[in-house]
Order: C-alpha cells, then sequence, then structure tokens
C-alpha cells in the first residue's frame, strides 16, 4: 500500500513538467498522496463493501485526475486504447434497439445514490440521465449543456452501421474517443446493460424518434 | 407570499406557451430566476437565525454554559465576521477546523456534551429539528456583508487547500464523477441549474458567499458540511462522516478561491 502511494507520489511529480506551456502543478502539489489517504479515511469503517469499492480509482480515473481531465495527447491515446479494449456488445450483436425505451433511460436521473441520509430505494431503475447534459427532443426543455447539443442527432449522422456502433461504443465507454471527457462510461461501470444502450442508441438514430422528428 | 409565488409560476407556465420552443427555454431560466427572487421575500432561515441567536446564549449541557466564551477565531464570543474567516488553524486544537467542527469543539469542550451527543443529529429529519442548523445560521448571519476571507497563508491551511483541490478533481464511482466534471468550466448547466465554475473567483465567490443557505425543495437551513457530503451523495459515492478532513479540505479550497466574495447569508435555494 505504501509502495503504491509512493508511486502515486512519483507519477505526479513526473507530471509537472510534462505539462505543455505554462506549468500546471498536478492537483494537490505535493500533498496529494496524503490527500489521497485523507479522503480514504472520511468514511465510514463499517460502510459496505460494495459502497466503498465506489470509491477506487482505475487508471483512467487516476490520471485524468492527475491532468485536471487535460491530459496531453500521448497519455490520452493510451487511455483511449485501454478504454477500446474494454467494449462488450449485446449476445445477438444488434447495437440498435427501441427508441421508445431509450427515451425513457434518456430521461431517467435517479438510481444508484447510496448512504445513510437519501440513499436510492433497492432496484430503483437507473437511468442514462442524457438530459442533464445534452439537448435531445425538442419538447424537452429541461436540458443542460454540459454536452453538445443531440438534437436531430440521426438526421445529421445518418444511420450508417458505422454511425450506430460510433454511438454505441460511446455511450459504452466515452473515454475510447476522448480520454477524460465528462461524460460517464455507462458500460464499463454497468451502470447500462448493453441492451439498454442499444435503446438509447435508437432513441438517438431511428428516424421516428423525437429527437430526429419534431 | 403564496400569492405572488403562485402567480409566478403561473406566470412561467404561460410564458413558456406563448413565446414557443425557440425562447420558451430562456423564458424558464428567467421565471426561475423570478422564482428565487419571490422566495427571498421572507426567507424562512431567518427563524434558524432567530433560534440559534437564543440556543447561542442559552446555558446548556452538564456544565450549564452558554457559548457566549467561543472562539470561532476572532477570539471569545466575537462572532462579527467570524464565518467569513473560516476555516482556520487554530492553536488549541492544532487543526484546521470550519464553522461547524469548532461548533462542535466548543459545545464539547465549554458546555460539557460529547461529540456523539451534538453530532448524532447535525442535519433535520421531518419534524425533527438539528441546533446545530440554527447555530450555524445565526453565526453565518453574523457574517453578512463581510468579505470571505481565507488567505490560507499558515502552512496547515495552505496544506489544507491543496488537498482539497486534489479532492476536487479526483474522480471515481460509477459514472466516474469528480467535482471539477460539473464546477470546472464556465456557462454550464445541467437540466436547467446553472453550474459555477469553482475554480475561479467569481464562480467560488457565487457559490460560496450564500450558505448557509435555505433549501426550498429540503424544507431546512443546509450548511456547508451538508452541501458538500450531498456533493458526494449526488457523485454516488459513499457519504463522508461528518465533520470529516476531506471535508474541511474541500471548504478551504473553495473558500480561498472565493476570498474577497461578500458575504450575503442566510441564502435561500430551490
Amino acid at each position: 500500500m505504501k509502495r503504491k502511494f509512493a508511486l502515486f507520489g512519483l507519477l505526479a511529480a513526473l507530471a509537472v513538467p510534462a505539462l505543455a506551456g505554462k506549468a500546471l502543478e498536478a492537483p494537490g502539489g505535493k500533498d496529494a498522496a496524503a490527500a489521497e489517504q485523507m479522503f480514504r479515511a472520511s468514511f465510514k469503517a463499517e460502510n459496505p463493501k460494495y459502497w466503498m469499492s465506489r470509491l477506487e480509482q482505475d487508471e483512467t480515473m487516476k490520471t485524468c485526475g492527475l491532468y485536471r481531465d487535460n491530459p496531453p495527447r500521448k497519455i490520452g491515446e493510451k487511455l483511449e486504447k485501454l478504454n477500446v479494449a474494454t467494449i462488450r456488445y449485446p449476445v445477438d450483436g444488434k447495437l440498435i434497439g427501441d427508441w421508445k425505451e431509450g427515451e425513457k433511460l434518456a430521461a431517467v436521473g435517479t438510481g444508484g445514490h447510496i448512504g445513510f441520509i437519501q440513499p436510492d430505494p433497492a432496484g430503483k431503475l437507473r437511468g442514462g440521465n442524457c438530459y442533464a447534459c445534452h439537448q435531445l427532443a425538442r419538447k424537452e426543455l429541461a436540458y443542460g449543456t454540459i454536452g453538445p447539443n443531440l438534437q436531430n442527432f440521426g438526421r445529421i449522422r445518418g444511420r450508417s452501421e458505422e454511425n450506430i456502433k460510433y454511438v454505441y461504443d460511446k455511450i459504452y465507454n466515452s473515454n475510447a474517443f476522448t480520454a477524460c471527457t465528462n461524460m460517464p462510461r455507462f458500460g464499463l461501470h454497468n451502470w447500462l446493460t448493453p441492451e439498454q444502450i442499444t435503446h438509447i442508441v435508437a432513441f438517438l438514430i431511428d428516424p421516428e424518434s423525437p429527437v430526429n422528428r419534431d | 407570499m403564496i400569492r405572488r409565488l403562485t402567480q409566478t409560476l403561473v406566470g412561467a407556465a404561460v410564458a413558456v406557451v406563448l413565446a414557443g420552443p425557440v425562447v420558451a427555454q430562456d423564458k424558464v431560466a428567467d421565471e426561475l430566476a423570478k422564482y428565487r427572487e419571490a422566495l427571498a421575500d421572507g426567507n424562512p432561515a431567518d427563524l434558524f437565525e432567530l433560534k440559534g441567536e437564543a440556543l447561542w446564549a442559552e446555558k446548556r449541557g452538564p456544565k450549564n454554559v452558554s457559548l457566549e466564551q467561543c472562539d470561532m477565531g476572532l477570539g471569545p464570543g466575537k462572532l462579527d465576521g467570524a464565518y467569513a474567516q473560516l476555516p482556520k488553524y487554530f492553536k488549541d486544537t492544532g487543526k484546521v477546523m470550519d464553522v461547524e467542527s469548532r461548533l462542535v469543539h466548543c459545545m464539547v469542550s465549554l458546555q460539557g456534551f460529547t461529540p456523539e451527543q451534538v453530532t448524532q443529529q447535525w442535519y433535520s429529519k421531518p419534524g425533527k429539528d438539528a441546533d446545530i442548523e440554527a447555530l450555524v445560521t445565526y453565526i453565518g448571519a453574523k457574517s453578512n456583508g463581510k468579505p470571505i476571507n481565507v488567505p490560507a497563508t499558515h502552512p496547515e491551511e495552505a496544506r489544507m487547500a491543496r488537498m482539497g483541490e486534489y479532492i476536487f478533481y479526483r474522480r471515481s464511482g460509477p459514472q466516474d464523477f469528480s467535482c471539477a466534471i460539473c464546477h470546472g468550466q464556465e456557462g454550464k448547466r445541467i437540466r436547467l441549474q446553472e453550474l459555477g465554475n469553482l475554480t475561479t473567483k467569481d464562480g467560488a465567490g457565487t457559490a460560496m458567499k450564500t450558505w448557509p443557505s435555505y433549501r426550498v425543495s429540503q424544507g431546512t437551513v443546509w450548511t456547508m458540511q451538508r452541501r458538500l457530503i450531498d456533493c458526494m451523495r449526488q457523485a454516488r459515492w459513499p457519504e463522508p462522516e461528518y465533520l470529516a478532513d476531506s471535508v474541511i479540505a474541500l471548504e478551504t479550497y473553495l473558500l480561498k478561491t472565493a476570498t474577497g466574495t461578500v458575504m450575503e447569508t442566510p441564502g435561500i435555494k430551490r
């Protein structure tokens, strides 16, 4: 464990000169390793293991933090390769599902909250919460702007197999295309099942979907 | 108040119908701003402030003393501007403390409560109000109009600010979230909620100056600890413990960035 922290500290130190232009210190500077320890010590020891597993970081998360989500291109490419390799497809190989199901999933923002204060009830549907960040169907006005506007996505980008696969892959693991993007990796974390992802693909691409019709 | 609120909401609905889809978006945002304005006329946090003032002066605890000798960083009993200069390093505890950890420290050391007694109900539940929320609202109000002043010049404070910065950018959990995902850019919105860029003085100032704040959707005042612990819940992480150092570190980082912004507290929010 100690060695891990030491390695992390070393990585942090190496990161500084690697940044292009004005050298921006990695967050936490020389106290990054201590901050990690402090953060981990902030949680009740009797928390279920499943909860605490949500504090673990894979290489992508660690590296993104180190570079304030803006890694040098070389490191970004390495992360993108790592993430491409994680993508799994539905058993039947069909990447475009039912847009009506996708429409529901795009609107659901609850699910997955844990803890003692305001947890979600077990089994609560987890959606993609797409509207938190994207504009999609014209009729939905309560959309966020963290991600790009996806209104008419299918009309503009088409229904080619290539585009369908791109959308599936992007939702499954957004970091396969852009390392350290703000977008979650829905498939990698099993937040959405491959089948649910195909429904959201349909919501974006199907010509009958309100994303492309209204 | 209620009538005005209804008018505002009806106004918002009518505006959406009349304006058509193109401008409806901006109209909704405008009407939300009016809604907030209407709410500000008679902030229920004022009641928390009054209750906090009484609690501050009341002889309580095993030692049957008031909190009037509590040192929130400007000397015993000196509350004017105290909230605005916290968190800071305290020699007597050897720790960087925020408003809430210092308040709890006083309730334990002066009044003789155990830490468990003081913190077992640190936030309000339906039908059960938390004393800490009232006291923090009172202490906060004593800094209304004062500039936030957390330069973090003491080495321990500077260290806490750096550690807070580390946590701000730390990604984990099933949504790959960090604070920076939503709060590291200018002019973004989640659903209809505007997001501040907490890495700038303006953004951090706008976010920090109105706490503690009455949350209409929650029916109570939220302290900064509650606010940040809930951010972690929203990130789908487990909750850090109340008064955890990592929360104080985040506060130090954010308030250092916000330093110079004038406090407007207690606030009122959705």
